[in-house]
C-alpha cells in the first residue's frame, strides 16, 4: 500500500427524513480543519434516493466535492447496500480519512467497512487532530466507561477511519452559494443481493422535543427516589419550555425511556442551559453534558460531584428548590412579558 | 433446532474502577472483573430463544485463562457449552484483529454443530467501541443486525429473523436472512436470578479451550497485536470542567438568583412559544 495514493479528508453523509443530519453537519466543520492542515480537499459521500439536491447544502457546509449514490436501492439504510457503495468509491478515490457519526447506522456502517477494506477505525471520537507532514490521524476517545482517554492511531493502513460522538464537533457557519463538484456514481449492488429488507420504521411521538436539539435540558437523577419524585423534573421542563434528560439510574429504573439518557450509554447533549437535579455528577454522565453553555446543579450534598462540573451549584432539596423556582419562574415571566406590552 | 453462538468477554467493573491520579492509569486490582453486562443481555436473549425455539447455546470467549469465570456465569444463565480460545498470540488484539480470532474459532464450533445465530452484546464496559460484532459478521459473510431491542420472530424451517432495531428516534423492523450476526441492546431483556441447578452446573463446568494452534487455516500475522491496524498511542484522565459559584442563602434566595441569571437568557425561553408558560 502506497500512502502516496491516498488523499483528501471524507465525511460519511447521514441522511434522515430527507435531511442530512446534524452530525454530518459537525463532521464537515472538523473534516475541513483536518483537510485545510493538509492542504488536501473536503469531501461528503452521500448515500439515498433523491438526494442529489442535499450536496448544495453540504457545499455550504465545507465540502470541497460531493460522491453521489442515488438509487432506491438506498431508499433505507441497510448494511449491506450502503456498505457495497461506500467501499467501492473508497476504492476508486482512496481517501486519507473517513469520518462518521457515531450514530446506530454510522457505527453500524464504519464497523462493516472496516472489516472489509481491512482498516483501524477507531470509536466515539471526541478530539480530531492530524499531523500536517505524514496525515496521520490522532484521534482521542473515552474509554473504560469515561474513566480514561486515550489518543488512537492507524499508522500503517489508510483509509484511516474514526467515529465521532455528535454534538462534540462544531459545524462552519454556512456560506450561501458556496459550490463544489459533484460527483455521481452508481454501485454494482443489485436488490437480490441484500439479505436483508425493512420492513416498517416506527418513530417515538412522545418526545416532544430532542434532547440533544434542546436549547434547556432538564435533567434528573436517582436523587429524586422514585417516578413520582421525578416529576418536579418534568414540570420544569414543561415551565421553561425545554426537555427531559436523565441519569442512566433513573433509566434503569424505568422512570423515562432510554431516549433522555445522557451521558457515555446515552446521548451527548450541548443546550444552552442544562439543570442536573439530583445526579450527583459520575464521570460517565459527565461527559455527555460538560460542553453545555451554562450548567446549574441542584444537589442536597455539597460534597455531590456535580458541583465540580457546574457553572452555578444550589445544596438544597430539589422538592423545596425547584417548585419554589418554577414558581418564581411563572411569576417573572408573565412580569417580563407584561413590561413588554 | 438452533444453534446459537454468544460472544461473550470478561471485562473490569468500569463502574467501581479507581484511577492513580500520580501516573494516570487504571488501578485494575481496584475493580474486580466481571462478565460485560451487556453480554450478560446477549446470553440471556440465546437462552430465551432456545426456549422458544429448541436448540444449543453456546458462549464464546477469547481472554486470558481467568475468563473461564465468565463463562460459568454464562452456564448460570442457562448456556449449554463453553468455549475459550486463549494464547500469548491474541494479546494486543484491537477490534479487527478480535473479530478475526473469534471468527475463526466460530468457524472450528460450526465443525461441531452448524451455527444459526451469533448474538453479541451492544458493546463491552472496558473497550467500548461496539465494532467486534458487525466485524465478525463481515468476516463470515452474515448480514450484521446492530442496535437489536427485540427479536420477534425467528423462523427455522424458511431461514429468517425479524427484529426491532433500535434507531435514535425510535426503532425499525427487519426481516434478515439467516444465518445472521445481532448485536444486542440492554433493554431486550432482564437476565433473572440465576436457578439453582444451573449454579450447580457452573460451579463443576469446564469450558472447551483452544489455543491457536487448536484453530485451522490461521494466519498469524492476523493475530493480536501484529494484526491491529489501531495502535493506543496515548491515554490520559478526562480534565474536568471545574467547578463554579455557589448560590448562598435560604432557598427564596437561592432561586431568586438563579432566575436572575435566567432572565439574563429569556430569549431562549421565548423560541420555544413559551410552552407551558402561562402568557
Ligand atoms: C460503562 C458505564 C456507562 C455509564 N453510562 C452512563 C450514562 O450514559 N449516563 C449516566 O448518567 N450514567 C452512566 N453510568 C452510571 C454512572 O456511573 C452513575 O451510576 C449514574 O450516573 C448515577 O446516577 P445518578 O446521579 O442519578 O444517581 P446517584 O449517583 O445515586 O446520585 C443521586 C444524587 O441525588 C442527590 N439527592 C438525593 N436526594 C436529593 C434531593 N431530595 N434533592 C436533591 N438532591 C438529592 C444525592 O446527593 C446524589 O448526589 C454509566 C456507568 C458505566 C459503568
Ligand atoms: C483505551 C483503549 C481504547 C481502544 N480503542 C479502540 C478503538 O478505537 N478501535 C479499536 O479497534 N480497538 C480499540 N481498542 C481495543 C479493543 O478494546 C479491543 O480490541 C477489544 O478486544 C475488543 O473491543 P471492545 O472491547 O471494544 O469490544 P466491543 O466491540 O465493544 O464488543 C462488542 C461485543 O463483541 C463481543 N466481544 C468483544 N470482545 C470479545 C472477546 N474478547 N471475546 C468474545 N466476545 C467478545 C461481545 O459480545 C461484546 O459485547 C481500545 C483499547 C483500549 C484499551
Amino acid at each position: 500500500m502506497s500512502f502516496e495514493d491516498y488523499s483528501g479528508i471524507w465525511v460519511f453523509i447521514e441522511v434522515k427524513d430527507g435531511e442530512v443530519v446534524p452530525v454530518s453537519l459537525e463532521l464537515l466543520g472538523a473534516g475541513k480543519e483536518l483537510a485545510d492542515k493538509r492542504g488536501t480537499e473536503l469531501a461528503g459521500v452521500l448515500i439515498g434516493e433523491n438526494v442529489t439536491h442535499l450536496a448544495d447544502t453540504l457545499y455550504e457546509y465545507g465540502a470541497d466535492t460531493v460522491y453521489v449514490y442515488d438509487d432506491t436501492i438506498f431508499k433505507n439504510y441497510r448494511t449491506e447496500s450502503y456498505m457495497k457503495a461506500l467501499l467501492e468509491c473508497c476504492q476508486k478515490y482512496k481517501p486519507e480519512v473517513i469520518l462518521y457519526g457515531a450514530t446506530s447506522t454510522g457505527k453500524d456502517l464504519a464497523s462493516a467497512v472496516a472489516t472489509d477494506l481491512p482498516t483501524g477505525l477507531t470509536a466515539d471520537s471526541t478530539i480530531l487532530d492530524i499531523e500536517e507532514d505524514t496525515g496521520l490521524l490522532l484521534a482521542s476517545r473515552p474509554a473504560f466507561g469515561g474513566n480514561i482517554m486515550a489518543t488512537i492511531l492507524c499508522k500503517k493502513y489508510r483509509p484511516q477511519m474514526a467515529t465521532v460522538r455528535p454534538k462534540v464537533m462544531k459545524a462552519l457557519s454556512p456560506e450561501p452559494g458556496r459550490t463544489g463538484q459533484l460527483i455521481e456514481e452508481t454501485a454494482s449492488i443489485k436488490e437480490e443481493d441484500i439479505r436483508t429488507k425493512v420492513l416498517e420504521i416506527v418513530q417515538f411521538t412522545t418526545q416532544k422535543v430532542r434532547i440533544d436539539e434542546a436549547d434547556i435540558v432538564v435533567a434528573g437523577g436517582k436523587g429524586l427516589g422514585s417516578e413520582k419524585g421525578f416529576q418536579v423534573v418534568h414540570d420544569l421542563a414543561e415551565t421553561l419550555g425545554g426537555a427531559v434528560g436523565a441519569s442512566r439510574d433513573v433509566v434503569e429504573a424505568g422512570w423515562v425511556e432510554h431516549h433522555h439518557q445522557v451521558g457515555q450509554t446515552g446521548l451527548t447533549v450541548t443546550p444552552k442551559i442544562y439543570f442536573a437535579i439530583g445526579i450527583s455528577g459520575a464521570i460517565q454522565h459527565i461527559v455527555g453534558m460538560q460542553n453545555s453553555g451554562l450548567i446549574i446543579a441542584i444537589n442536597k450534598d455539597p460534597e455531590a460531584p456535580i458541583f465540580q462540573s457546574s457553572h452555578y451549584g444550589i445544596v438544597g432539596d430539589a422538592f423545596e428548590i425547584v417548585p419554589l423556582l418554577i414558581q418564581q419562574f411563572k411569576q417573572a415571566f408573565n412580569q417580563e412579558v407584561v413590561d413588554h406590552v | 433446532m438452533l444453534h446459537i453462538v454468544a460472544c461473550i468477554k470478561q471485562v473490569p467493573d468500569t463502574k467501581i474502577i479507581k484511577m492513580n491520579p500520580k501516573t494516570n492509569t487504571m488501578d485494575r486490582a481496584s475493580a474486580p472483573a466481571i462478565l460485560n453486562p451487556y453480554d450478560a443481555h446477549a446470553v440471556e436473549e440465546a437462552v430465551r430463544l432456545k426456549k422458544r425455539y429448541g436448540g444449543t447455546v453456546s458462549v464464546l470467549t477469547m481472554g486470558p485463562p481467568p475468563a473461564v469465570k465468565a463463562i460459568k456465569k454464562c452456564i448460570e444463565i442457562g448456556a449449554d457449552e463453553g468455549y475459550m480460545i486463549s494464547d500469548r498470540a491474541f494479546a494486543g488484539a484491537d477490534t479487527l484483529a478480535t473479530s478475526y480470532a473469534l471468527t475463526k474459532a466460530i468457524e472450528k464450533i460450526s465443525q461441531i454443530k452448524p451455527v444459526d445465530l451469533i448474538i453479541c452484546g451492544k458493546m463491552t464496559i472496558d473497550g467500548d467501541t461496539g465494532q467486534v460484532g458487525p466485524g465478525i459478521a463481515r468476516r463470515l459473510d452474515m448480514p450484521p443486525l446492530t442496535s437489536v431491542n427485540k427479536v420477534k420472530e425467528i423462523n427455522v424451517e424458511e431461514g429468517y429473523a425479524i427484529v426491532h432495531r433500535k434507531l435514535e428516534d425510535g426503532y425499525e423492523v427487519i426481516q434478515s436472512t439467516m444465518p445472521c450476526l445481532m448485536s444486542v441492546e440492554k433493554e431486550i431483556n432482564e437476565v433473572p436470578y440465576s436457578s439453582m441447578t444451573n449454579m450447580l452446573k457452573a460451579a463443576r463446568y469446564q469450558p472447551v479451550i483452544w489455543a491457536v494452534a487448536d484453530l485451522e487455516d490461521v494466519e498469524r500475522t492476523q493475530l493480536g497485536l501484529k494484526g491491529s491496524p489501531t495502535i493506543v498511542s496515548k491515554v490520559w484522565a478526562p480534565t474536568k470542567p471545574s467547578g463554579g459559584e455557589m448560590l448562598e442563602g435560604d432557598a427564596a434566595q437561592q432561586t431568586e438568583q438563579l432566575l436572575d441569571l435566567l432572565l439574563k437568557k429569556k430569549e431562549l425561553f421565548a423560541v420555544k412559544g413559551g410552552s407551558g408558560v402561562e402568557l
